[in-house]
């Protein structure tokens, strides 16, 4: 674990979040060597880390490991497991957090559109509301944030608004 | 100038030298001066990288006399190498641990230090004043991009990269920066500067790993969601601060005492009365705190009023009276500084809600639920509280569901108003009726105890009472709760202050009392004094003292006051826990375990697991906590008592939280700002302040017990001090300063300060919203527009209408329109007050402000210069903010 020095300075961690290395390994022991000074190839499937308990119940653990994984298709490496939980943490800056939340959001191009809402909205509320109601709430939320008037969030509307939010911790 | 000079002097005395010199010197040096282009080259990469255009053309511009540069640096680096070699292996263990983000903390003076060092030197060393800065420049840079990079939203990699070569490019120039004398005092200090930032980074550590109880809390967290943990995190607060008084008062008053201070029995406030020595043992007497517990340093009757107590001469009375203020100076402090910092934290208060929706997409769940089951309830919560703004989204037209729900809002608030003032009354009744039973003898244990009883049961019942009549009120539950809470804090604001009062009654009968007694007191001492002289029939001889236990005492109204707190946390304490036992455990343990033979299904039918009651904990935590402010001046050992109820309660209700209870039906996050709960406490604070300072500074103290014993009043320590410690220039001083011609002006002073800063601070949040109105104008307009549809603005529509020719008018070119919309957008951004640190929003919100909202042209693209973005490579696809054609 010889890079650890140098993550302090990268992450929000402490000496003692740093085992988060300790964690990565437990998900898989048999992939994971213990030694890192070779830097060695190794990726974690998403399977593996979808299932921890910090993620296994959060509606949003695709998008989430996929953004924070280098490959966008949730295998992650060590770096890119340091690196979510380094944005997770509690020390981390909203800033940072509201530009990775964006990116959470958004699907392909850079902006949050109708589609990318109406599917957050269905993974919010388990498919429970209807059509029309879905339809509705997205153009609202279009409608409140969108402070440019181009149909879709960009990075800056979207930072506008949740920084004021309450709730965004 | 002289440089110039000396420059062909050097060149040519080094090779004039070197002719002598044997070969392999000159090959040394040969391969040194060959080596070095190279090794610049080395650099160059890096620099060029970093380096701006300005730089680079500055570079062509002095290219000529860079190259006699060259060779000159290639001789100093030679130098700088040989001194430099033991730093530079030195410096690689720490600059992998110490960089960090403390380093803008420490920058500021390297400049300046440098900038001295390299005026002094100047004519001895020959790095160019342009190179210099530059390199300075590069160094300054690179150390900021080391302390920022956390901020970065880079990939881990791609930040270790980086890292490494600011790391290394700071370390290998950084000690160009000093020069000649001055270098080793910059060794010296750029050396201690990481040393710092390293113990910094350990302590930082240090500390981390010293928070209790955070895996606990993440725990429940993950369990019950944020609300719930807000609690336990509030709970954590809470123990600190005590911790601190605790220290106070243990360290200055308690433990002096008890070493320096006159043992146990050696005067009279000291020993227990001859008439209670035979029960002063007894447990329930003990329970009660008589017998021996009154006699002890647990109250404020055991303190002795000598001036100084040991060899230290440490002064008691007034180091006593020091810390019954200081407890409260330290709590408002502390508490008014939290809710500051809060304040900031919380970012513009939520209450506007422009953003209802969007702020339930992206904001409502809690990324801290761990818990499937918890997790099945946020989802349903989630729903309703969409569908609810759906509905109400849909129902906002019309407005007779409104009027319902003001009517229900209204009768909730009198319902709750009426059962407030019944119990008001309740408490009122029993009151007087316990002042009749004090006089008479002949009680039942009902009677004894009826007030307690009817006070405990208020408690009981009447906080669930609250909570179904706020059912008709429907607010969402955060709203809901602080109305809880507020009713709450009211009526047990109410039992306080009976309390309060009925212990005032007391007081002042024991003081009455207390003048008799002290006659008494004074005469059984004399008659004593007689006696012994006349049976002994010699006058000279001293008599032996009376015996402690013996002396007629006073009533020492103080201790009883501290007896009514201690009792009442005590008692508190053993109801909570009670409460948890039974009402929770004994609950969750029927409802598991007789499920299995029972007629309906108890777990999800009637009575079912409890939930966690935020409100009424954090209530009592704040109440109990009023109750240890008030108490502690009488009470020294009171602190430390509810030091120890905090800690064993922390595990308790942690453990009661995970085995008993279920997660709320509708969770909801705790806010990060819980200034509600500091505001309570603030409240508490400043209601139990006031009797205090009201005894300290009228009541006159009792005549043989406490500290004060034997003064007026019992400020008159600090008098004392200044009249008998200070030098006499500091007495007249302090009556100057206690000149009501001073104090008032003083005050006026204060208010007309306060009235300022809010007059400024009102000013600041008109403006603030007057730009909200502009923006939200400009919005609306701009929609407008792009819909091509009527203005929503019924003025202009009607104006509009008046103006029928106005449609034949050509639109104005949209072109001359947008320089002057984008220009002056840098200027309002430094003068707007208030809202500092968000650059990039500001710019947009001034931008839209300061748009014309009558100017016809389409204005499609947004503002267009941002500020500094996430950073470069975040992803593919930078072209975000450059916005689309319009449509």
């Amino acid at each position: 674990m010889q890079t650890a020095h140098i993550e302090f300075d990268c992450t929000y961690f402490t000496r003692k979040e740093i085992l988060l290395f300790y964690r990565y390994r437990d998900l898989a022991p048999q992939l994971v060597p213990l030694d890192y000074t070779n830097h060695p190839d190794v990726k974690l499937p998403y399977e593996l880390i979808g299932s921890m308990p910090e993620l296994k119940d959060n509606p949003f653990r695709q998008r989430i490991a996929e953004v924070f994984s280098e490959d966008g298709e949730g295998n992650m490496t060590l770096d890119d497991f340091l690196d979510m939980f380094s944005v997770l943490s509690e020390m981390a800056p909203r800033d940072l957090k509201a530009y990775y939340a964006f990116k959470i959001y958004f699907n392909n191009d850079d902006f949050i559109c109708k589609s990318d809402l109406e599917k957050t909205l269905n993974k919010l509320t388990r498919n429970e509301l209807t059509e029309d109601e879905v339809r509705m709430v997205c153009e609202k939320v279009i409608d409140e944030a969108d402070l440019d008037n181009d149909g879709r969030l960009s990075l800056e509307d979207f930072q506008h608004m949740i920084v004021r939010a309450p709730d965004f911790l | 100038m002289r440089r110039k000079t000396k420059l062909p002097g050097g060149v040519e005395e080094q090779t004039g030298r070197s002719w002598p010199r044997n070969v392999v010197a000159m090959m040394m040096r040969m391969k040194a001066r060959m080596s070095l282009p190279r090794g610049r080259e080395e650099e160059q990469p890096i620099r060029r990288k970093e380096a701006k255009p300005r730089t680079v053309m500055r570079r062509t511009v002095m290219w000529g006399k860079e190259r006699r540069e060259r060779r000159e640096e290639g001789r100093k680096e030679r130098r700088r190498k040989k001194k430099r070699r033991p730093r530079v292996r030195r410096t690689p263990l720490n600059s992998l641990t110490v960089v960090y983000a403390g380093f803008d903390s420490v920058c500021p003076f390297l400049p300046s230090s440098s900038d001295s060092n390299s005026n002094s030197s100047e004519e001895e060393e020959s790095m160019s004043e342009g190179e210099m800065a530059r390199l300075m420049e590069e160094v300054e840079e690179k150390k900021k991009l080391i302390a920022n990079i956390r901020n970065k939203p880079w990939r881990m990699q791609r930040r270790l990269k980086l890292l490494k070569e600011a790391q290394e490019f700071v370390d290998k120039f950084e000690g160009a920066l000093g020069k000649g004398k001055g270098r080793k005092w910059y060794a010296y200090k750029v050396m201690m500067t990481k040393k710092w930032i390293k113990f910094q980074r350990d302590f930082e550590n240090f500390r981390t790993a010293c928070i209790p109880w955070e895996r606990k809390i993440k725990e429940v967290e993950s369990h019950f969601g944020s609300s719930v943990a807000s609690y336990f995190i509030f709970l954590r607060w809470m123990y600190g601060m005590n911790l601190v008084l605790f220290g106070f008062t243990f360290g200055l008053v308690v433990i002096p005492e008890v070493l320096m201070g006159l043992p146990y029995g050696s005067i009279p406030r000291k020993t227990v009365p001859r008439a209670e020595q035979d029960t002063a043992q007894d447990y329930s007497v003990l329970m009660d705190f008589n017998g021996y517990c009154k006699y002890s340093v647990l109250f404020y009757g055991y303190y002795n009023d000598q001036r100084t107590v040991g060899v230290l001469k440490f002064r008691l009375p007034l180091s006593y009276l020091m810390v019954g203020i200081g407890t409260f100076g330290y709590s408002l402090m502390l508490v008014i500084r939290t809710m500051a910092k809060n304040a900031d934290v919380g970012g513009g208060d939520g209450e506007d809600s422009d953003f209802t929706f969007a702020w339930k997409m992206f904001t409502s769940w809690d990324y801290l639920i761990g818990n499937a089951e918890t997790a099945d309830n946020k989802y349903a919560s989630i729903t309703t509280s969409f569908k609810e703004s759906i509905v109400d989204e849909q129902e906002n037209q019309k407005d007779e569901n409104i009027h319902l729900r003001r009517f229900l809002r209204v009768l909730a608030n009198f319902l709750i108003t009426c059962s407030l003032g019944g119990s008001g009354y309740l408490i009122y009744f029993v009151v007087k009726r316990s002042q009749e039973f004090a006089t008479r003898d002949d009680l039942s244990w009902y009677e004894k105890n009826e007030m307690e009883i009817v006070m405990s049961l208020l408690g009981l019942v009447c906080p669930p009472l609250f909570e179904t009549i706020a059912e008709l009120e429907d607010y969402h539950p955060r709203i809901a709760l602080k109305w809880q809470l507020g009713r709450i804090f009211a009526l047990f604001l109410g039992n306080l202050y009976t309390f309060l009062f009925a212990l005032f009654d007391e007081v002042n009968t024991k003081l009455e009392e207390e003048q008799s007694i002290k006659n008494a007191s004074i005469w059984a001492m004399k008659e004593y004094y007689a006696n012994y002289s006349r049976l002994m029939n010699d006058s000279e001889a001293t008599p032996p003292p009376m015996d402690p236990a013996d002396v007629i005492r006073g009533p020492c109204w103080e201790t009883a006051v501290g007896i009514e707190f201690v009792k009442l946390t005590v008692s508190d304490i053993q109801v909570s826990y009670l409460t948890i036992l039974i009402g929770d455990f004994a609950r969750a343990v029927i409802v598991r375990f007789l499920n299995y033979c029972w007629c309906w299904d108890l777990e999800a039918g009637f009575p079912s697991y409890g939930e966690f009651d935020i409100s009424g904990n954090v209530l009592g935590l704040v109440f109990n906590q009023g109750m240890i402010w008030m108490g502690a001046f009488y009470a020294p050992g009171l602190v430390g008592i509810n030091v120890l109820r905090l800690l064993s309660s922390m595990y308790y209700q942690c453990w009661a939280v995970m085995a008993t209870n279920v997660p709320h039906e509708r969770v909801f996050k705790a806010s990060k700002s819980n200034n509600f709960y500091m505001g309570l406490l603030l409240l508490v604070l400043f209601l139990s302040l006031l009797p205090v300072v009201y005894t300290i500074m009228t009541l006159p103290p009792s005549f043989d017990c406490g500290p004060f014993s034997g003064k007026d009043k019992m400020f008159d320590i600090i008098m004392e001090t200044i009249d008998l410690d200070l030098p006499a220039f500091m007495g007249t001083l302090f009556s100057y300063a206690a000149n009501p011609g001073l104090i008032i002006p003083a005050v006026l002073l204060m208010v007309l300060a306060i009235y300022y800063l809010n007059s400024v601070s009102e000013a600041y949040q008109n403006s603030n919203m007057e730009l909200k109105k502009k923006m939200k104008m400009a919005r609306d307009e701009e929609k407008n527009r792009r819909n091509n549809a009527d203005t929503t603005n019924q003025v202009m529509k009607d104006l509009e209408d008046l103006l029928p020719n106005r449609s034949l008018i050509p639109p104005a070119p949209p072109e001359p329109e947008k320089p002057p919309e984008q220009e002056p957008k840098p200027k309002p951004t430094k003068t707007k007050p208030g809202t500092a640190g968000k650059g990039v929003n500001l710019q947009k919100d001034v931008a839209l402000a300061s748009s014309n909202p009558n100017a016809r042209g389409p204005v499609s693209r947004p503002p267009g210069p941002r500020g500094p973005g996430p950073g470069p490579g975040a992803g593919p696809g930078r072209g975000r903010g450059r916005g689309p054609p319009p449509r």
